[in-house]
């Protein structure tokens, strides 16, 4: 029977040769993730169960990125709470806060996960990793502490919606864009329970950055994981990091889907997503024509905290400044990522720019710290939600965009063009 | 597992996580602390005036976004005995059951029932009897196998009674 190639990774993890939707089953996983939000919660239920030891203590893996350095007394006790966990089980992958990014910028940059690989963590974006060819989804702390004791997980195989996307890129539209774009046509809940892969000719282009965004965003579609097929892009990518085997795994033609959605990217225009939903893209010139003013800009996060989201972002601040009454944060997504935008230049681009550079941190994304929103404030951000009080008071606002709209709104203080600028 | 009479609270489409409990309270797990900002980006008096037994009826994607297993807590903890709704977030769905909060899909029932209702609920036969405007509506049965996980708390607590025999 023709399979997707999401069909194929869980029948392969299932111990199947073949599976199909709908059907339960039970898979083994490769990795099992969770951040300082999640891990305190998954850590008492992994104790509920009276097991001594994780199933793996390479393959368990905690990343406190959320509320670190951390915010506050609290947030330092789960913080430690995750340590002391690490240290007890022997765990090879903890990262303290000289190590850490965020979780899914820093995994794929370390080779920790791979194509083929399965996949869960106990935070919603764990979906980046469809991007490498692999199935990862988010669940709840319950599910992965019982991950965590058993190296199993039980699931519903989805169905998937293929999304086609043809044509050239036009300037300054970014992976992120189109990932908008398409949560604007389906929805945040046209493709509950489903498995959105990503196809087509502009997909094969683009760079893994960008496939990262896009992968990133499946879930604001409601969907369990988003997937792209591994190619000669993926292999490049993960060859010099990959420290374990991987398989490549790839869609038949004749495979069933439940819904396939053609997408021309030639007409398309960087997006920007209104408040209070990410299904609320409007092209960049609508927004630029809104006029809307704004208090701040957020560049970083699990969907665009990337070098290549850096370099763009710097094309634009290169030589220009924020506005006066604006206030700029570049967050990069993990410690490489830092050291690169040092060597590039970059961190002086946006000094220079008057930009404040935190360390990396999920912050002010899900309004954690490090740039919390006063009532009635607006940011643009290069985030995945824009949920009401996302970033702060439940009267402020939050519209998504890619790193060079942010980047031109940071300058012109209101949402703009990047042709404003250069 | 017991049946469920409860008073009414109403919600709209796509209620996400974040309004469920806002990330600025997620430095704590603790049941207790997180009910006291339950759903309070979405109605912030809520923790206030609701009580034990009471019951959510929202719109459809309800928990969608952040995977915290935090917002079944917090609204499990604040006294909420069942939310009922067209259609969950698929993480939401799973961490529901294993925290041990009763959810029901009726898109019939979350669309006709108004805010203030008293509304009785049987998870095991599936109804939902609106008893103020005197209407019924069928979910899907909640399986026995379920209903015990929701009775002893949570998939984990669960578990741990089964494996203990």
């Amino acid at each position: 029977m023709a399979q997707t190639i999401t069909e194929k990774i869980l029948a392969f993890h299932a111990g199947e040769r073949e599976v199909e939707a709908g059907q339960l089953i039970e898979a083994d996983v490769d990795i099992a993730l969770a951040n300082d939000v999640t891990a305190p919660i998954a850590i008492a239920e992994f104790e509920k169960l009276g097991v001594e030891k994780v199933f793996d203590n390479e393959r368990v893996l905690l990343i406190p990125d959320h509320f670190t350095p951390n915010k506050d007394i609290k947030s330092a006790e789960q913080a430690k709470i995750l340590r002391e966990f690490a240290k007890q089980q022997d765990l090879k992958n903890y990262f303290e806060i000289g190590r850490v990014g965020i979780e899914h910028v820093l995994l794929p940059e370390q080779g920790l996960v791979l194509p083929g690989d399965l996949i869960i963590g106990a935070d919603s974006h764990t979906c980046t990793y469809g991007a490498l060819g692999a199935f990862a989804t988010g669940v709840g702390s319950t599910d992965l502490a019982a991950a965590m004791a058993t190296g199993k997980v039980w699931f519903k195989v989805p169905e998937t919606i293929k999304v086609v996307y043809h044509g050239e890129l036009p300037p300054w539209v970014e992976g992120k864009d189109l990932i908008l774009h398409t949560i604007g046509l389906l929805k945040v809940d046209g493709a509950l329970y489903q498995a959105i892969e990503m196809t087509g000719e502009t997909v094969s282009s683009l760079p893994m950055y960008g496939r990262m965004s896009m992968a990133n965003m499946a879930i604001e579609a409601g969907a369990k994981n988003g997937i792209i097929a591994p190619d000669e892009i993926t292999l490049d990518y993960v060859r010099p990091r990959a420290q374990r085997d991987y398989t490549l795994f790839s869609s038949d033609p004749d495979a069933n889907y439940c819904r396939t959605i053609d997408i021309d990217v030639s007409a398309i225009r960087p997006q920007v997503a209104y408040p209070p939903l990410p299904d609320k893209s409007r092209s960049v010139d609508q927004a630029a024509a809104d006029n809307i003013a704004i208090d701040q800009v957020v560049i970083g996060s699990c969907t665009n905290g990337r070098i290549e989201d850096f370099r763009l972002a710097a094309k634009l601040l290169e030589g220009k400044k924020a506005a006066k009454f604006i206030r700029l944060l570049i967050i990069p997504g993990t410690q490489d990522v830092y050291r690169q935008m040092i060597k590039e230049g970059l961190t002086d681009i946006f000094l220079d720019a008057e930009a404040l550079i935190s360390p990396p941190t999920c912050g002010p994304c899900l309004g954690g710290h490090m740039g919390i929103l006063a009532a009635g404030e607006r940011a643009v951000a290069t985030t995945n939600r824009n949920f009401v009080g996302r970033m702060g008071h439940p009267e402020s606002e939050v519209y998504l965009s890619n790193p060079a709209v942010a980047a031109a709104s940071a300058i012109l203080g209101r949402i703009a063009t990047p042709e404003e600028i250069v | 597992m017991s049946n469920i009479e409860g008073k009414v609270w109403k919600f709209g489409d796509d209620i996400d996580t974040d309004a469920i409990i806002p990330a600025r309270y997620l430095n704590t797990s603790d049941p207790k602390e997180l009910a006291k900002y339950c759903m309070e980006d979405a109605d912030a008096g809520f923790a206030a005036k609701v009580t034990a037994g009471d019951i959510i009826v929202a719109g459809k994607n309800f928990g969608c976004g952040s995977s915290r297993e935090h917002a079944p807590i917090a609204i499990k903890a604040a006294g909420v005995a069942c939310v009922i709704a067209p259609t969950f977030a698929r993480i939401f769905y799973r961490n529901a059951f294993n925290t041990g909060l009763l959810i029901l899909e009726s898109a019939e029932a979350a669309a006709a029932i108004e805010e203030g209702h008293k509304v009785h609920v049987d998870p095991a036969a599936g109804t939902i009897k609106d008893l103020t405007a005197g209407q019924i509506f069928q979910a899907r049965p909640v399986p026995e196998f379920m209903q015990r996980l929701l009775d002893d708390g949570g998939l984990m607590e669960h578990w741990r009674k089964r494996l203990a025999g």
